[in-house]
């Protein structure tokens, strides 16, 4: 197994798996029952690489993270990052890595961001001159600038998470492991952070690996995306050939100016109906479709959904479920 | 390992941040050192004696006990890992390329080294001008006094550390707070002094490691003869026996906890 690691293999595991056991049943009466968390994961991550974990909630993305970072044992299989087994060398590893987990901090919260900035060169040895020119270029593109001098209790969400990644990043790591680095954040510090990490991964080459539930960052970050579900992998490929894999219908959402009963209009199925709003699933060109129901009816207003990536992992779950690997184009009108 | 200075002097700046609490601490120390004063005072007129305690002996040991409840934080503040293993968020103190117990150890002694000069010192100050204290009258017993200060603030970490630990396992350590908070302070000759209990009594409580946290220190500021040796020496040696051993105890739990225990939550 190691015999195929070569030097520009950033992440490489086989048939990693975690067991949990749990404790349940009343006082006297407890049963132990052991649980997979994460079942038989092949990956292999190469430098430079942007690569998206998605899941939904359960899957065992995070109890991945842990085993990748070193801070949960594996229970099978074999991992290897950046050439180090993680939970054996995880002080070693952290040196060289840089994590950040969008629902904690590792900034102090009394203290002025500047402080907490000014501990990782200690706390990763960086040299004074390359620690201050980094953190020039970081304070530039992130914006630090106005609130450095600010305690990180006052910060904005926003604000701390840019603080969370410059931390993450002034030691230069080769590795930037992201839990959900934009949650809870609006539309322009996503943007502000997503081009970042675009910029950090072409221009020094660092490989990225994050897990998200926002579509807009798997489709603007990850050149490729895995996904797990129950434990284990159910895709690993590029996003078109996820889509590919399984073709959820777009959605045309139409406004009457009045309730009507559901549509039924040919190259389409009505999936919806919410008062004047209905959900209609496409078969076909939407134009033609617009043109069949503004025949029948007085429209107020539309827009067409996109399948979009949860809609598009969530039917691969379901044919996971079911057995059959593709297509089941069952709708997500979300 | 310019880290876990750098740390120390962090830990110091974050308490001085909370000024008004400072005030509030001293004025506190120094009210609750004058009733145990009052209280032992009135003892000692109709005891002028007990177990080789005078009435000097025992204020002064009030005092020294005041000034460092706050330092050695026997009843505490629990220290943030207790709270940060309860959310997971120590997980984040884990991916840090330094020791758990070296990061935390060196951010409390910032906060004792604060609590000490800020909080503890005017305390002292304030029992030497109300009262009569025993006081050092060399500057080289002075300088030992420091060192059991150090000793007991070290102690008082791991203690706490220990504690905190114990929540990889059991998750919430308000009940262990709930015990050690009530016991610990007894046992550090907090609540009276130990040469007020029958011999057996304090012989037992002075051989745990909460006297090292005050009972300790006093008898060395006083150089009592009850110290383990009959001397200072045999004091703080005490003292950094119990302080190596927590610390070296603390250490192996931590590699054994991260090992075999889970970070909780997503």
């Amino acid at each position: 197994m190691t015999s195929t690691h070569t030097p520009e293999t950033v992440i490489e595991a086989v048939g990693l798996g975690r067991d949990f056991v749990l404790s349940e049943g009343p006082l006297f009466r407890r049963r132990r029952r052991t649980v997979s968390a994460v079942r038989d994961i092949d990956l292999t991550v190469r430098s430079g690489e942007i690569v998206g974990y998605l899941g939904p909630n359960g899957a065992g993305k995070s109890s991945t993270m842990k085993m990748l970072t070193g801070i949960l044992t594996p229970t099978t299989g074999h991992l290897r990052v950046l050439g180090v087994e993680p939970s054996r060398e995880r002080t070693r590893l952290a040196a060289r890595i840089g994590v950040v987990f969008g629902q904690r901090t590792t900034l102090w919260w009394d203290l002025p961001l500047r402080d907490s900035l000014e501990l990782t060169r200690h706390m990763y040895r960086v040299p004074a001159a390359d620690h201050a020119r980094r953190l020039a270029e970081l304070t530039e593109l992130l914006e630090l600038g106005p609130f450095l001098g600010t305690p990180v209790r006052q910060l904005s969400l926003g604000q701390r998470m840019r603080g969370d990644l410059t931390a993450a990043l002034l030691h230069g790591p080769r590795l930037l492991v992201l839990d959900e680095p934009t949650i809870g954040l609006d539309v322009v510090s996503k943007s502000t952070i997503r081009e970042f990490l675009l910029r950090a991964n072409a221009e020094e080459g660092t490989t990225i690996l994050l897990t998200t539930h926002d579509l807009g960052d798997v489709e603007r970050l990850c050149h490729r995306v895995v996904v797990i579900d129950k434990g284990s992998m159910a895709y690993d490929g590029d996003l078109a050939g996820l889509r590919a894999t399984v073709p959820v219908p777009r959605v045309l959402v139409v406004d009457l100016t009045a309730p009507a009963p559901a549509l039924h209009v040919e190259g389409a199925r009505c999936v919806r109906v919410e008062g004047p709003r209905q959900w209609l699933e496409l078969a076909d060109n939407p134009t033609a479709v617009i043109g069949r129901v503004a025949a029948e009816h007085e429209i107020a207003d539309l827009t067409v959904q996109e399948p979009d990536i949860e809609g598009v992992v969530a039917s691969l779950y379901r044919g996971a479920a079911a057995g059959e690997p593709s297509p089941s184009p069952s709708p997500s009108p979300s | 390992m310019r880290v876990y200075p750098a740390v120390y002097i962090r830990g110091l700046r974050r308490y001085s941040t909370y000024r008004a609490a400072t005030i509030a601490g001293i004025l506190t120390n120094s009210v609750f050192g004058c009733i145990n004063a009052a209280v032992l005072i009135a003892l000692f007129s109709v005891r002028p004696e007990i177990n080789g305690y005078d009435m000097g002996d025992a204020v002064t040991q009030v005092f020294v006990c005041q000034a460092l409840i706050a330092t050695v934080a026997v009843m505490g503040p629990p220290l943030d890992l207790g709270e940060r293993v309860r959310t997971g968020a120590v997980g984040v103190d884990l991916l840090r390329p330094v020791s758990l117990m070296g990061w935390w150890l060196a951010e409390d002694l910032g906060r004792a080294t604060f609590s000490l000069v800020f909080r503890g010192t005017p305390t002292f100050l304030v029992g030497t001008v109300l009262f009569d204290l025993v006081l050092p009258k060399t500057l080289g017993h002075w300088a030992l006094v420091l060192v059991s200060c150090a000793l007991a603030a070290v102690i008082g970490f791991a203690l706490r550390y220990l504690y905190e630990l114990a929540g990889f396992w059991i998750l919430d350590t308000r009940g262990i707070w709930a015990i050690v908070g009530m016991l610990g302070p007894v046992a550090a000759g907090m609540l009276l002094p130990l040469a007020l209990y029958p011999p057996a009594v304090s012989g037992v409580l002075r051989a745990l490691p909460w006297a090292s946290t005050i009972q300790i220190p006093a008898e060395i500021l006083l150089g009592k003869e009850s110290l383990p040796g009959g001397s200072i020496a045999g004091g703080l040696a005490l003292q950094a026996g119990w302080a190596l051993g927590l610390l070296l105890l603390g250490a192996w739990i931590t590699s054994v906890a991260t090992r075999k225990v889970v970070v909780q939550g997503g």
